[in-house]
């Protein structure tokens, strides 16, 4: 089965003048396959934020490359990368800083929308229905961002994420800001999603919380100072960890 | 929040929406008249009656005549409108100009960005009005050159600040799902990143108009803005210096006039400062 994401020797190295190079993110490679759902997971400043950013292309890697369902996107720009973003969609850590405070939710999800040509009606009326689909009701599209709870906002930034029937669906952190019984429901319509959409939905979950990762992800990365010191199936890894960070990441849940 | 805190603010508020419509009142009276200008002066501003020169302030002539017998308070407000029109169209190019500068430094960044601050910089390690009586040296006499020449060093203010918010939105979370709904950069820059950003930037050239209205005159003083006969505050003060001991009320009424509306503009730019600060604001 081809991956729809393939990642190579990626690597990230910040250079700032009159200190040494740091390397955020050093020659990590996975591959994610349509209908997975991959955990990746690591304490904080172990990369995690930069390996995304690299992948949706806001971060330039230094070194590696990203092919995206077949096509290079490493170097890609303006219009092709804009096309490649079709197939790509992020939510995003915090809920209320992902809208635009100046426009309604409903122009947020709208946006990629409109930026393939659909009409206002049809827009209009394809927001209501992600925002449903959602959990949440079409009203919604008319409230600005601080109108609403950070559940709701994450449940709309999925539905914007959702717009453009992406085949791939980054979450970084995606419910860490939120408290336990929101996170309990975001991941419920995570799960919905995973199961209506089967193989056409592929998902990159970003996570600090190895207790999340176990029942959300088929496979589970983990990431320590840039690198991948394990991989393999959440249950194997939580019972019999090989690397010493992992055992001290384990440790520390129990 | 408790009760005492929420009467404070409601208070706070309340007063500066009043100061608000009494300033925002006073420059819009301000810029009516100098539209009308024509209209509202007793006498002819440019016809002069050598009958009747350097008289007094009576009934008849509020602030006096000239040495040329020109009725003053009618070349006052006609003087109005060079004043305060090239003073708001300057405040403008600068506010436009340099938002634009700092906008595409911030949004673009590497090497242009360092360039183009660096460019700012030795704008800004110059004596502004210097370096403007310079350029307008250079360029010649008149009003165009000197509205020119205050441009050329007042944008760098207005890149850096338009530079900073740019690069804090950049950070935000929705400034890249914007990005990742393919939104190109135009339509990024002008939906997502000036609304927000344009609030300090406004505040500040309100704040601004006062400054340069008085800079404007004073390059006008110095005989580098607009040129005799017209009516213009800076320069009718500069014509007339040398009667100040014996004829003050000619320098005096146009000093009066940059005095009054420099005041009221100040006024108005705190007034929206503290308008525009989210913490005035109920929420």
């Amino acid at each position: 089965m081809e991956p729809i994401l393939k990642v190579e020797n990626l690597t990230r190295v910040f250079t700032r003048k009159g200190q040494p190079d740091f390397t955020a993110v050093d020659h990590i490679g996975f591959e994610l396959y349509p209908g997975e759902c991959l955990g990746l997971i690591g304490e904080s400043g172990s990369g995690k934020t930069t390996v995304v950013n690299m992948i949706t292309r806001l971060l330039d890697a230094t070194e590696g490359s990203i092919v995206l369902d077949g096509e290079d996107i490493t170097q890609m720009s303006g219009k092709e990368l804009r096309r490649a973003y079709r197939k790509m969609q992020m939510v995003f850590q915090t809920p209320t800083d992902s809208f635009d405070p100046r426009c309604t939710l409903g122009d947020g999800i709208g946006e990629s929308l409109r930026n393939l040509g659909m009409s206002r009606a049809e827009t209009k009326q394809e927001v209501a229905r992600l925002l449903t689909e959602c959990g949440l009701t079409p009203e919604f599209a008319d409230r600005y961002p601080h109108q609403v709870s950070g559940g709701q906002c994450q449940r709309a930034s999925i539905a914007r994420a959702l717009a453009v029937k992406p085949k791939l669906l980054i979450c970084d952190e995606a419910t860490s800001s939120l408290d336990v019984t929101i996170q309990k429901e975001i991941i419920a319509l995570l799960n919905e999603l995973r199961w209506q959409r089967g193989a056409k939905l592929s998902i990159l979950f970003i996570c600090h919380d190895i207790a999340l990762v176990q029942q959300f992800c088929n496979r589970v990365l983990v990431l320590y100072k840039g690198r991948i010191v394990e991989q393999g199936v959440p249950d194997e890894i939580i019972r019999n960890p090989k690397d010493a960070y992992t055992k001290r990441l384990i440790e520390s849940v129990l | 929040m408790n009760e005492p805190t929420v009467r404070i603010q409601k208070i706070r508020k309340d007063t500066v929406k009043t100061r608000l419509i009494v300033f925002g009142a006073l420059a819009l009276l301000l810029l009516v008249c100098s539209i009308f200008s024509e209209h509202l002066t007793p006498y002819d501003p440019y016809l002069q009656d050598l009958t009747n020169v350097k008289a007094p302030p009576s009934a008849e002539h509020l602030f006096g005549t000239d040495r040329y017998g020109r009725d003053m308070l009618s070349r006052v407000i006609v003087g109005s409108r060079t004043s305060i029109y090239s003073t708001l169209l300057l405040v403008g190019i600068v506010t436009a100009l340099g938002t634009m500068i700092g906008v595409f430094c911030g949004w673009h960044g590497k090497w242009i960005d360092t360039v183009l601050m660096r460019i700012s910089d030795m704008f800004l390690a110059f004596p502004g009005l210097v370096f403007a009586m310079a350029v307008a040296g250079v360029l010649g006499g008149g009003l165009q050159n000197a509205i020119i020449a205050l441009v050329a060093i007042s944008w760098p203010k207005y890149a850096r600040i338009a530079r900073s918010q740019t690069l804090a939105q950049k950070e935000t979370s929705y400034l890249k799902a914007a990005r990742l709904s393919g939104s190109g950069t135009w339509k990024i820059i002008f939906k997502h990143i000036l609304p927000n950003i344009i609030g300090p930037i406004l505040v500040t050239s309100m704040l601004d108009i006062g400054t340069m209205m008085m800079e404007l005159a004073g390059l006008s003083f110095l005989g580098l803005g607009a040129k005799p006969p017209t009516a213009e505050w800076g320069s009718m003060m500069s014509d007339t210096r040398s009667l100040l001991s014996t004829v003050p009320w000619v320098t005096l009424a146009p000093g009066f006039a940059i005095f009054v509306s420099v005041m009221i503009f100040n006024l108005l730019g705190d007034t929206i400062r503290d308008y525009a600060d989210p913490k005035s604001r109920g929420r």
